[in-house]
């Protein structure tokens, strides 16, 4: 950190330190988390594939969804076996909840947060999300004068996934217990019932689901080599203009 | 610069049908299921560290009842046996309580109505993810079981149902905790009347922090255990044993 301040002009070809080594166990403890939560949810929702608003849904209820059965080379595991399906889903929840919140702490003591999703109020005038979008489209992700920082739609689409969308997939999936329900009964008050939680799970997981396949395009767009070394070494070469 | 792009995507596409794929060798070798089978262990830890023993299961009002309560699983047993107290609406059905006890009961429905009973309205929840709310009346199961003198050593109380999977009774069991825990109730009546053949009749379990699995119905033996070893392939329940749903049904 002392040979690297933050607000030094890394030169285009250099090596700087770019993730924590925090941000990078929990990075790489995550990817598996959600790969197998994905696969095996699809999984079980071919169990009963309808979605329903409110405290009760079955068949013979009214459901805002119905969603199509999940083809084999997408589930976990690929014959259907809702059990199975659920062994793996259980087992990697407890993964992604305590991942998240062991991360969480880690990014306010290692100061990840402060330092990095930290919203400045110049980013967010119309004319930098402007500039910033036309950067994307000319496949330029970083400014050049803070190459280590996250560019305007990198750090909210972070905000939103780490703040929103992983806190409330794992919120509505405590919901779906009906121990966690004997435990905790505000969770079914907030959330308007299981079978509402039931569907914004779902939704959740498919806006996890789409963050991912972004996440992973713009990481080969960016210049894949570089970007997975950086998540695992923690050094990124600053890209040549 | 393109084409590198092109494979690398590919390959990502490939390398993510391989992981899948590679999720079901894993699941294979005996000491990876056995740590994701333990997933269950940790799932009830946590639940009994969070919830207090006594901790109710959420109650609703009639308005918030389901206009159609699904049945599932077994619709009709279908035996002579069962068709026999069908006929005869149940007046020779007799509930055995037996195992770790001092007084071995059995009991009538009469016997069953007479005790002190619990109406409650709750939320049935299908291990396939679908939810029902209905109403359910019945004896705690505590309150039969300290008449039977359940003894120290009892440790599971074992369900044995009239329905049969390939000649044997459908089983199921649970721990003491949820067998004294208030909610949990054999039920002779749902919605305010006796209950139906579809629904468990004439005695299904209510189980109230657990799947529906776990809500044995067509109940005809009631025995507490030391241990679920010996009871049917040992993992307490028929979907425990055949396909190996969790035993711990608090999620």
């Amino acid at each position: 950190m002392v040979t690297e301040p933050v607000d030094d002009i890394a030169a285009p070809g250099t090596l700087i330190r770019r993730h924590g080594l925090v941000t990078r166990i929990w990075h790489w403890v995550n990817a598996v988390a959600i790969f197998v939560l994905l696969g095996s949810g699809l999984g079980i929702s071919n169990a009963h594939p309808r979605l329903y608003w409110g405290r009760y849904g079955a068949n013979f209820d009214h459901a805002w969804l119905q969603l199509p059965r999940f083809p084999a080379w997408i589930t976990i595991p690929a014959s259907y076996n809702l059990a199975i399906s659920r062994r793996w889903h259980l087992f990697f929840a407890l993964v992604l909840g305590f991942g998240l919140l062991a991360y969480m702490i880690g990014s306010l003591l290692n100061r990840h947060f402060r330092r990095d999703l930290t919203l400045r109020r110049t980013e967010l005038t119309r004319r930098h999300l402007w500039a910033d979008f036309r950067a994307h489209l000319n496949f330029r992700f970083h400014d050049p004068e803070r190459p280590r920082d996250y560019n305007i739609f990198q750090k909210l689409s972070y905000i939103v996934v780490l703040f929103v969308m992983l806190p409330l997939v794992i919120l509505t999936g405590i919901a779906l217990s009906p121990g966690m329900d004997a435990a905790w009964p505000w969770v079914l008050d907030v959330l308007g019932g299981r079978q509402s939680a039931r569907s914004v799970h779902f939704m959740m997981a498919t806006l996890i689901g789409l963050f991912t396949i972004v996440h992973l395009v713009l990481v080969i767009l960016a210049g894949a080599g570089n970007e997975v070394r950086s998540m695992i070494t923690g050094r990124w070469r600053v890209p040549a203009e | 610069m393109i084409r590198p792009d092109f494979s690398r995507r590919s390959l990502l596409a490939g390398g993510a049908g391989l992981l899948l794929a590679g999720c079901d060798r894993v699941i294979q070798i005996p000491a990876a299921r056995k740590i994701l089978f333990a997933g269950e262990d940790m799932q009830r830890g946590l639940h009994r560290a969070l919830q207090n023993r006594g901790a109710l299961a959420p109650e609703f009002t009639p308005a918030q009842m389901s206009p159609v309560f699904r049945s599932n699983g077994t619709r009709d047993p279908n035996t002579p046996a069962y068709k026999a107290m069908v006929a005869n609406r149940f007046a020779d059905w007799r509930l055995a309580v037996g195992g770790l006890v001092d007084r071995p009961l059995s009991l009538s429905l009469a016997d069953l109505r007479a005790l002190p009973n619990r109406s409650q309205i709750t939320r049935h929840d299908c291990v396939e993810g679908w939810s029902a709310i209905g109403q359910w009346t019945g004896p705690m199961l505590g309150n039969v079981l300290k008449a039977a003198g359940v003894r120290e050593s009892a440790r599971y109380v074992v369900f044995t149902c009239a329905d049969l999977y390939g000649g044997a009774p459908y089983y199921e069991s649970i721990d003491m905790i949820d067998a004294f825990h208030p909610q949990t109730i054999l039920a002779w009546a749902m919605n305010g009347r006796p209950l139906d053949i579809p629904h468990g009749a004439p005695v299904r379990l209510r189980v109230e922090r657990q799947l529906g699995y776990k809500h044995a119905k067509y109940l005809m033996r009631i025995d507490a255990v030391a241990s679920l070893d010996g009871i049917g392939k040992g993992k307490g329940g028929f979907w425990e044993d055949t396909v190996d749903y969790d035993w711990y049904a608090g999620i």
